[in-house]
């Protein structure tokens, strides 16, 4: 990928350290907080504040404990039915980024002197004005559709908000692509609703769980957890389908090793034996389903035998599995995972999962399938009417959702049109977006540089801020309040708070003021309420609530609601058939297959390996990359690459020397990457966890440590139904070290 | 009902995931400094591909009946405490260093300022009546803090039936840390 002088507008520029938190005064301030006390309880000037984690997607409820102003331990909160008083690594490590020295402490603008590009301290009138300038001006220029937001975390509602009132409605969350979205869309098409967060699985009631690839425990998705392990406790069994001795496969009766890249035609295989063997709940089927004739039709010929050849396990081993599944049904599920989009045919893995799933009967059933319940929040009365623009979907995605107002354009879209000059100006809430493998490094770097104008909105001064014009500093979680979160359906539907530990550090602001000052400098008064927390309380009056009650346990929490359907309840699904859909006639209708098909992805390159990625289950990618007290682990300190046994072999590659890794297109990794040579990985593809390899310096932790991931991802596949993005169709090699 | 406490712990291996809470939510509950730890996570697997095994394990001080720390303390930092637990006094460690090298677990570490520091199975919070700093954080109820003198049924029911040992057992220890094995079969 070219970054030739022609569009290099903006150069990366490395912040000053003048402009960042590490000051010895704070260092000081930092490892007082890090040393704690042997006790909490009783302590003068010590509090416990209930509120909810920003380190992963999950928001667990937690206990920040409080001492002389200082956040010295977070636990999980007993109050929030997602954490249940436990509380995963990464949310202990609030600490870490809370008393980060590197965080942002200022505004920056940048400037151009003599032909070299600087960043100066800005006050936050100067910074706010500036911003407030530039994007109203591209939206007087060329139009709404020429300003978008990437964004990922809790507080961007409130930018959201701001952008409505100027008619800007083109919102990305690259997560959305990368992960969720074809689990989300496939259920959609499949059940008529979306998934959610629990994914909709009766997990600790289920006597059999089989899991493609997911890798719960190294995703430590606090609830999942909990509840995979009180299945096991009750004495389930777990089926792992994975190329990778996964921590889930370690727990599992049956780990198959898979070859990657073939699990719709393994999950065809199943489907053909449950089906040829009258092992599938022919009854539900008939009565509440739709497709079967067509669905039988196309795996008829996705025997064992053929899809062994196909997928390198076992035939005897796919009849076995089919065969416990259908016993141990309906108390018996397949998981949709998370992470979901690996070779652009995302939705369609995801569909035939639910396929599975709806073969043996499992839906609303002990141990099966379930839908859990959010907490009905009712929504203030709006000053005005939602302008029509706030419906409008911008992606070209024919199965992209149209009723997510977060997310109504795909990630690389927005990338895309910064790069053909489309869209010139960007606000980059959370987002790093160099390191986020939406359409790979480059593309990233590409289209920030072309845009007029870049906005970034961070806590850290992680790649993304080196390319803008302006850095606003947000302030962490655990400085501010957020908008209400009832984005969470579970067992007991619940609507959490974030409320602030202790007050902004620095000159740091939250999110919901600086969206404000923005919209207010436009002349737009009126779109905020006159302060965060009375626009909480006035929502929560309207639940029988306030926020002075819920700052108490930072949760209002309903009953348990009932999971299970009654025998001859009618589904009533919002499908066009109102059925469970085997076959779907919106998909057809579209263009695409009406029931999932195999079909084979790129072989490695001779001497290449496909590249694997995950996550270690006390970090989060970005989040937690410059965080030293989670980093303080061995475990946690740098990524690894997984070889094979045989493959190190071949490489004469030992365990603990660094290599660095070169892709397919000849791609090297900037910084080299530590071997683990290991049985726990087929002979056709590496693993390394993603996050690492940070190449700026101004993040002094996570600086130079392992290699990017991200560095190599060199293609992406597109689902072109609904336009997530898949990146496993690249292959490394070992470059050894002279 | 036995008055004398006796603490240890039954930890499940069939469903930690090593994910490290434990470790993190001791560092904060005792201010452990950066760089140490009082417990830590051990990930064992074994077996031939494709047939593997893991085990995942977190670790720390066996708080033994018979703890060799405490027989080669020569001041007697290192001693047994009323609730079963070994425990030491930092005033009276001078950080020779002849607990480290008796203790069969690795489970001390000599402290930035001077004494040697251990896993103390959290005795401030057991006073007070709660459980230690890692089993309340651990997501996936692997860790169980279990007085051996009054065992509950709760605990029986989890013990009932299973593989569960104790390490280096021949070191004549008598270690109060109980381990359910990773190879008790589903249903065990």
């Amino acid at each position: 990928m070219s970054q030739g002088q022609n569009i290099s507008r903006r150069d990366f520029i490395k912040i000053s350290s003048i402009f960042l938190a590490g000051s010895t005064a704070l260092s000081a301030g930092a490892a007082q907080a890090f040393s704690g006390a042997d006790s909490a309880a009783g302590d003068e000037g010590s509090k416990v504040v209930y509120s909810f984690c920003e380190h992963c997607f999950w928001r667990c409820g937690i206990a920040a404990h409080v001492r002389d102003g200082k956040v010295y331990k977070i636990t999980g909160s007993d109050h929030h039915p997602l954490s249940q008083g436990k509380l995963c690594p990464r949310g202990t490590g609030g600490t870490g980024l809370l008393y980060d020295p590197d965080r942002l402490a200022h505004p920056l603008i940048r400037e151009t002197k003599d032909g070299r590009q600087f960043y100066r301290k800005a006050t936050w009138d100067e910074a706010i004005t500036l911003v407030a300038e530039k994007l109203y001006g591209i939206k007087e220029q060329y139009g709404p559709g020429a300003l978008a937001m990437l964004h990922h975390g809790y507080g961007v509602s409130f930018f959201k908000n701001m952008f409505s009132q100027i008619g800007v409605n083109k919102y990305a969350k690259p997560s959305y692509d990368l992960c969720c979205g074809p689990a989300r869309q496939a259920t959609v098409l499949t059940y008529g609703y979306p998934s959610d967060t629990p994914e909709g699985f009766d997990m600790k009631n289920s006597k059999y769980m089989v899991f493609f690839g997911t890798h719960f425990g190294e995703n430590m998705h606090n609830t999942a957890v909990q509840e995979i392990s009180e299945g096991i406790r009750n004495g389930a069994k777990i089926v792992v389908f994975d190329p990778r001795f996964s921590t889930l496969a370690g727990k599992a009766e049956h780990w198959l090793p898979i070859k990657p890249a073939t699990d719709i035609a393994m999950m065809q295989g199943l489907m053909h034996v449950l089906i040829s063997e009258n092992l599938y709940d022919k009854t539900f089927v008939e009565a509440h389903t739709v497709g079967f004739d067509e669905l039988w039709n196309s795996v008829k010929e996705m025997t064992p035998e053929k899809v062994s050849e196909i997928t390198d396990i076992p035939a005897d081993d796919i009849r076995t599995v089919a065969r416990e599944y259908a016993f141990h049904a309906p108390a018996a599920f397949v998981h949709t995972g998370r992470r979901t989009n690996w070779y652009g045919d995302a939705l369609q893995r995801i569909r035939a999962i639910h396929i599975l799933n709806a073969l043996v009967g499992n839906f609303k059933m002990p141990g099966g399938v379930v839908a859990f319940q959010k907490f009905p929040l009712v929504q203030p009365p709006p000053a005005h009417e939602h302008p029509a623009y706030e419906k409008e979907v911008h992606s070209k995605y024919p199965f992209f959702p149209d009723d997510e107002p977060s997310n109504t354009i795909a990630s690389h879209e927005i990338v895309q049109q910064a790069i053909s000059g489309e869209i010139k100006g960007l606000l980059i809430y959370g987002v790093n977006l160099p390191e986020t493998m939406t359409l790979g490094r480059d593309k990233a770097i590409e289209a920030m540089k072309k845009a007029e104008f870049v906005v970034a909105v961070d806590v850290l001064p992680s790649e993304v801020t080196g390319y803008a014009d302006v850095v606003l500093p947000e302030c962490t979680y655990l400085e501010r309040y957020d908008d209400l979160d009832n984005g969470r359906a579970f067992r007991t539907p619940f609507v959490a708070l974030r409320q602030p530990a202790v007050p902004p550090m620095f000159d740091s602001k939250p999110g919901n003021q600086i969206a404000k000052m923005i919209t207010e400098k436009w002349g737009i008064h009126g779109a905020f309420p006159p302060s965060v927390e009375k626009g909480l309380d006035k929502k929560l009056k309207l639940v029988g609530s306030s926020l002075a009650e819920i700052r108490k346990k930072g949760v209002l929490v309903m009953p348990e609601t009932d999971l299970y359907r009654k025998p001859g309840e009618a589904l009533n699904l919002k499908t066009p058939s109102g059925k469970i859909e085997l076959a779907s006639a919106r998909l057809e209708a579209g263009g695409f297959d009406a029931v999932p098909r195999y079909t084979p992805h790129p072989e490695p390159p001779s001497g290449f390996y496909r590249m694997l990625t995950g996550r270690k289950p006390m970090l989060t990618f970005g989040r937690t990359a410059n965080n030293r007290f989670l980093g303080d682990l061995a475990t946690a300190k740098e990524n690894e690459v997984w070889v094979n046994n045989h493959i190190a072999e071949k490489h004469s590659l030992e365990n603990g020397e660094y290599v660095h890794l070169k892709n397919q297109e000849g791609v090297v990794s900037e910084f080299p990457v530590k071997v683990k040579v290991t049985q726990r990985i087929r002979t056709d593809a590496v693993y390394m966890v993603h996050g690492f390899g940070h190449t700026s310096a101004k993040l002094t932790w996570a600086h130079k440590r392992g290699a990017s991931h991200n560095q190599l991802i060199s293609k992406t596949e597109i689902d072109p139904a609904m336009g997530a993005v898949g990146f496993q169709n690249n292959f490394v090699t070992f470059i050894k070290e002279a | 009902m036995s008055n004398k406490k006796n603490y240890g712990m039954v930890i499940d291996t069939r469903v930690c995931v090593g994910c490290s809470a434990c470790v993190y939510a001791c560092k904060q509950e005792n201010s452990v400094p950066e760089g140490y730890c009082r417990d830590w996570v051990v990930q064992e697997s074994g077996g031939e591909y494709p047939k593997l095994t893991m085990e995942n394990r977190s670790e720390r001080c066996q708080h033994c009946d018979n703890a060799p720390c405490v027989t080669y303390c020569p001041t007697r930092a290192s001693h047994y405490d009323e609730n079963g637990t070994v425990q030491i006094n930092r005033s009276l460690c001078t950080g020779c260093k002849a607990c480290m090298a008796a203790c069969p677990y690795d489970a001390r570490y000599v402290h930035p300022e001077g004494f040697v520091d251990k896993c103390s199975l959290c005795r401030h919070r057991i006073e007070q009546g709660l459980e230690t700093a890692c089993v309340s954080i651990c997501p996936t109820g692997s860790l169980n803090l279990v007085d051996f003198n009054n065992m509950n049924e709760k605990t029986r029911a989890l013990l009932r039936g299973k593989l569960v040992y104790r390490q280096k057992e021949h070191a004549g220890t008598e270690p109060s840390l109980h381990w359910i094995s990773a190879s008790n079969k589903p249903g065990a």
